[in-house]
C-alpha cells in the first residue's frame, strides 16, 4: 500500500514523486497530491518511519528565538541599535539588553556598540511583523574585538558546528583558532595568520561535503595534511577559557515546543524534539534543521497550498508587542 | 502537400538539445544557467532581502521581482544597446507571473526576491529559457516550489506545428509562421505562461498545446537534474 | 569596514598571508575560454579564480564621426550586472561600472592596439565599429584586470562577419579574417594595504585597501595607461614600487593572451 521511490539521504528536488500511495506522511519539504509524496524543495530526503521530509541545504537564514548569532551594528538608535544579522530582516538590541551595567541616559551609546561592530548576541522575539528583538546579555555574549568575519551558508550550521561541537571543536583544537559559529551562518576566527587561512578552507569544505558522510574524517585528514600534525582525539570538553565553547554547546538546546506561544499555531504539524541520537552526524543536522524549517503541510487535494498551516508560525508570535 | 522538414531536421514535438547547471553564480542565493539550442540564460536569485524603497513592500507577503536581460552581443544580427527596453519589461512581468503559482511567498513580508536573468546568446526562445533558468535557480536558493516551471515556445512553420521554434524558423515565413511560448507546471499541466504572435484557429491552437506537453515534462526533468548534479559526489 | 577586521587583515599580509592562502603578489589561477557566444563575433570568459567575466566583440559597418572621416570606431562598455553581486543594483550604469570602461577603453585605444585608420572601408561614408562589452557574471574583485584581458582576448577571437554584395552584412557567417592587434596592452592593479602591495583582490580584500593603481603595460614595458583610485594616497615611492610590480604581473598575465585564441 505504498512504495518509496527514493532513498534514505538522497537529494530530492521540487515536483520529484518521493513516494506512492497512502502509507507515508508528509512533512517539512514536502507534500501530498492525490496518490503520491512529492518533495517542494530541494534537499535531503529524510525518512523516519512513514514520515518523509527534507532537510535543506541552500536558503537564507530566518532568525527564531534564542538563536545565537554574530551581528554588525547597521545603525545607533535612540533606544539601541540595530543590527544586520545576515537575514532578509533587520534586528534591534535595545538599550535594556545590551549590558548588565547600567546605562544613564544621554550617554553615547558607540562607546557599548558602535556602527560596524560585531557582536555575539542572541535572538528573544521575532514577531508576526518580523520585528527582531535581541540581548547581548548573557553567557557568551559579548562584542567581539578583532579576529575576522567569515560568511557561510546558514543551512550548513548544524553541520560546522558538528554534533555536540565535535566538527568546529576539530577544527579550532587543529589550528588553535578562536572560532565562534553564529546560527546565521555568520563566522567569527582568531588565530595566526596561517591557521586562519586552514581553519577557513576546512570550514568551505564542511559546506561543500554536508551532505555526504563520513565528512569529520574527510575534514580531520585534511586538517592533519595541512598542519602536518596528528590531532588527538577529545576526550573532555575544550579548556578554552573565552566562552565560545559555552556557546557551541548550548546551540544544541533549542526552546521547547510546549511554550504557550508556539502552541496554536503548530497544531497539526508534525514537530521533533530533541532527542538523542547516537548514530552518526547527520542526525544532529536533521534536528538542527528541523526547527528552522519554514516547509508548509500541503495536506490539501490537488495541489496549491491548503489553507490551513499557512507556515512560518514564528512569524505569527502570539507575543507581538508592537 | 510535401512535409516540412525543420532545417535542425528535428523531429515536429522535439525541442534542442537542452543544457542546464545549478549553483553556477557563487555569491547568490540560487542561480542557474540554462541553455536550449544556441539560445543561453544565466538566473540569479538574492533573497528574500530588504524591499527599497519602502513604499514598495507589501506586508502581506515577499515580492518577486523578475529581471531579464539581453546581454549587448546576444541578438541576431547588430548589437543591442545596453539597458531596458519595453520588450524586456514586459517579458520581466510574464517571467514573474509565469513563476509565482509554485512559489509562495507569504512567509516573507516586506522582502523582495530578486531574480536577475541575463542572456549572453539568443537564438529565439530567450524568454522561455529565462523561466526555465529562474525556476532552477528559485529551487537552488531553497524556496519551497511545488514543482518546477518548464517553458518552451510551440508554434507553426508552413503550416504544420512544430515545438521549440529556432531563429531559422522564426524566420521563414515571415508573416504566416505563429510563435506561441508556453510555460506549465509538468505535475499539474496547469500552463503558467502564454503569449502569441500570429493568428491561429481555436483547435490549432488547442492541438498545439497538447502537442507540446511532452517536451515541457522533458524539460523539467533536465531542471531537476541540474538541482541534484550540483550535490553529485565530484570525481 | 569594521577598523578591528581591516587591522586583523593587514597584520595576516605583513606576514604575507591572504585569507585565501595567497601571498600578497600571487594571482589566482587564470582560466580562459574562447569562441563561445554564437552571436558575438568575438567572446572571451575569464577566471580568475571563481571570478568569471565575459567580454563580447560585436562589429558593424556605420558612418564614422564627422570629425574622423578615416577611422574606424572603437567602444568600450562595461555593466555591473546585479546578477553577478548582491550589492550591484539594477539601474543605469555607475560610476564604478563607467569608470572601469573607461580605464579599460584608455588601455586599448592610446596603445594604438588597433589600427582605426585600416578600418576605414569608405572614407566619410562607412567604416567598421567594433564594440567590446565586458559584463561579469560571477564577481569577486579585480574586473578591470579581468575585464582588460577579456577584452584584448575578445579582440584577438573576433572574425569579421561576411559582407554581402549589397554592402550589408551577414551575420550568420564568419569570414576567417580577424583583427590586426599591434600591441598588447594588460592592466594591472595594484593596492596598497598598509605597508604592503598586492594584486588581484577579491571582493572582500578590495573593501580594506587604502590605494590602488592601475597600470596598463604594454609588451615592450612602457605604459600606456594610469588610474588611480581608493580614498587614500600614493607617495612617488609607492608608485615606482606599483609600476615595477604590475610590469612583473603583466608578464604572466600576457602568457595567458598568447597562449588564448
Amino acid at each position: 500500500m505504498g512504495e518509496l521511490l527514493v532513498n534514505d539521504k538522497e537529494i530530492v528536488v521540487p515536483g520529484q514523486v518521493i513516494a506512492k500511495g497512502l502509507d507515508f506522511l508528509p512533512s517539512y519539504g514536502t507534500y501530498r497530491l492525490n496518490e503520491n509524496i512529492i518533495a517542494n524543495r530541494v534537499g535531503l530526503l529524510s525518512v523516519e518511519g512513514k514520515v518523509l521530509k527534507t532537510i535543506p541545504l541552500s536558503g537564507r537564514y530566518l532568525p527564531q528565538r534564542n538563536d545565537m548569532i554574530i551581528g554588525k551594528v547597521e545603525d545607533i538608535l535612540m533606544s539601541g541599535w540595530r543590527f544586520d544579522i545576515n537575514a532578509p530582516y533587520s534586528a534591534v538590541l535595545p538599550l535594556k539588553d545590551a549590558s548588565f551595567d547600567f546605562i544613564a541616559k544621554g550617554v553615547d551609546l558607540s562607546k557599548y556598540f558602535n556602527i560596524d561592530d560585531y557582536a555575539v548576541v542572541k535572538v528573544t522575539n521575532v514577531t508576526s511583523q518580523n520585528l527582531i528583538d535581541l540581548t547581548a546579555k548573557g553567557p557568551g555574549l559579548k562584542r567581539l574585538r578583532g579576529g575576522m568575519i567569515l560568511k557561510a551558508n546558514s543551512q550548513k550550521v548544524p553541520r560546522i558546528i558538528g554534533k555536540k561541537g565535535t566538527m568546529v571543536s576539530l577544527i579550532k583544537r587543529a589550528t588553535d583558532c578562536k572560532i565562534i559559529v553564529g546560527q546565521n551562518g555568520i563566522i567569527w576566527l582568531d588565530g595566526e595568520p596561517e591557521m586562519e587561512v586552514i581553519a577557513i578552507a576546512a570550514i568551505k569544505k564542511v559546506e561543500e561535503e554536508s551532505h555526504l558522510q563520513g565528512v569529520t574524517e574527510s575534514v580531520k585528514k585534511f586538517l592533519e595534511e595541512k598542519t602536518g600534525k596528528q590531532i588527538a582525539d577529545e576526550i573532555e570538553p575544550s579548556d578554552d577559557n573565552d566562552h565560545s565553547s559555552d556557546f557551541d554547546d548550548s546551540q544544541f538546546e533549542r526552546p521547547e515546543m510546549n511554550d504557550e506561544e508556539n502552541q496554536g499555531e503548530n497544531s497539526g504539524e508534525h514537530r521533533p524534539h530533541n532527542n538523542e541520537n547516537g548514530e552518526n552526524s547527520t542526525e544532529n543536522f536533521n534536528k538542527g534543521n528541523f526547527q528552522r524549517t519554514n516547509g508548509y503541510n500541503h495536506q490539501s487535494n490537488g495541489g496549491g497550498y491548503g489553507g490551513n498551516n499557512q507556515g512560518g508560525g514564528r512569524f505569527r508570535n502570539q507575543n507581538d508587542r508592537r | 502537400m510535401e512535409k516540412f522538414v525543420r532545417p535542425s531536421k528535428r523531429k515536429l514535438d522535439e525541442a534542442r538539445a537542452v543544457e542546464a547547471e545549478a549553483g553556477v553564480i557563487k555569491k547568490a542565493d540560487g542561480s542557474a544557467r540554462f541553455k536550449i539550442g544556441d539560445t543561453e540564460a544565466y538566473a540569479a536569485v538574492y533573497g528574500p532581502r530588504e524591499l527599497h524603497p519602502k513604499f514598495l513592500q507589501d506586508p502581506k507577503t515577499g515580492v518577486l521581482r523578475c529581471n531579464y536581460n539581453m546581454l549587448p552581443f546576444s541578438g541576431d544580427g547588430s548589437r543591442v544597446r545596453p539597458g531596458p527596453s519595453r520588450r524586456s519589461k514586459e517579458i520581466s512581468l510574464v517571467t514573474e507571473k509565469a513563476l509565482l503559482p509554485v512559489i509562495d511567498l507569504r512567509e516573507y513580508p516586506n522582502t523582495v526576491v530578486d531574480v536577475f536573468i541575463e542572456l549572453p546568446q539568443t537564438d529565439a526562445g530567450s524568454r522561455c529559457a529565462g523561466i526555465c533558468a529562474a525556476a532552477i535557480a528559485l529551487a537552488d536558493a531553497g524556496f519551497i516550489m511545488r514543482d518546477m516551471v518548464a517553458a518552451v515556445s510551440v508554434g507553426s512553420v508552413r503550416g504544420t506545428v512544430v515545438v521549440d521554434l529556432d531563429g531559422a524558423e522564426e524566420h521563414m515565413d515571415e508573416n504566416e509562421s505563429t510563435d506561441v511560448p508556453v510555460a506549465m507546471i509538468p505535475s499539474t499541466e496547469e500552463i503558467t505562461l502564454l503569449q502569441m504572435d500570429g493568428i491561429v484557429a481555436k483547435n490549432d491552437l488547442l492541438n498545439a498545446l497538447e502537442l507540446v506537453k511532452p517536451a515541457l515534462k522533458l524539460i523539467a526533468e533536465k531542471q531537476r537534474e541540474a538541482l541534484r548534479n550540483r550535490y553529485k559526489v565530484k570525481e | 569596514m569594521n577598523r578591528n577586521i581591516k587591522e586583523h587583515v593587514r597584520n595576516s599580509l605583513k606576514k604575507g598571508i591572504r585569507s585565501d592562502g595567497r601571498k600578497p603578489l600571487e594571482m589566482r589561477k587564470i582560466t580562459v575560454d574562447t569562441g563561445f557566444i554564437s552571436t558575438a563575433e568575438g567572446s572571451a570568459r575569464i577566471k580568475f579564480g571563481d571570478a568569471e567575466v565575459i567580454a563580447g566583440v560585436k562589429m558593424a559597418l556605420e558612418k564614422p564621426f564627422p570629425d574622423t572621416p578615416e577611422d574606424g570606431v572603437l567602444m568600450v562598455n562595461s555593466e555591473l550586472l546585479p546578477i553577478s553581486n548582491p550589492d550591484f543594483e539594477s539601474g543605469p550604469p555607475s560610476n564604478a561600472s563607467i569608470e572601469t570602461a573607461r580605464v579599460i577603453d584608455r588601455g586599448i585605444r592610446e596603445s594604438k592596439t588597433l589600427d582605426t585608420k585600416s578600418l576605414c572601408v569608405t572614407r566619410g561614408e562607412k567604416v567598421w565599429t567594433i564594440a567590446i562589452d565586458i559584463v561579469p557574471l560571477n564577481y569577486d574583485g579585480n574586473l578591470v584586470d579581468m575585464g582588460g584581458l577579456a577584452a584584448m582576448i575578445a579582440l584577438k577571437n573576433a572574425k569579421y562577419p561576411l559582407v554581402k554584395e549589397d554592402g550589408s552584412l551577414d551575420y550568420h557567417h564568419k569570414t576567417e579574417k580577424r583583427l590586426v592587434l599591434k600591441r598588447i596592452p594588460i592592466p594591472v592593479t595594484v593596492c596598497k594595504v598598509g605597508d604592503v602591495f598586492l594584486v588581484d583582490p577579491t571582493d572582500s580584500e578590495e573593501n580594506t585597501i587604502d590605494a590602488r593603481l592601475t597600470i596598463t603595460v604594454l609588451e615592450d614595458d612602457k605604459i600606456c595607461a594610469l588610474q588611480k583610485g581608493g580614498d587614500g594616497s600614493l607617495t612617488t615611492e609607492d608608485i615606482a614600487k606599483m609600476i615595477d610590480i604590475a610590469i612583473d604581473v603583466s608578464k604572466q598575465i600576457r602568457k595567458t593572451f598568447m597562449e588564448a585564441d
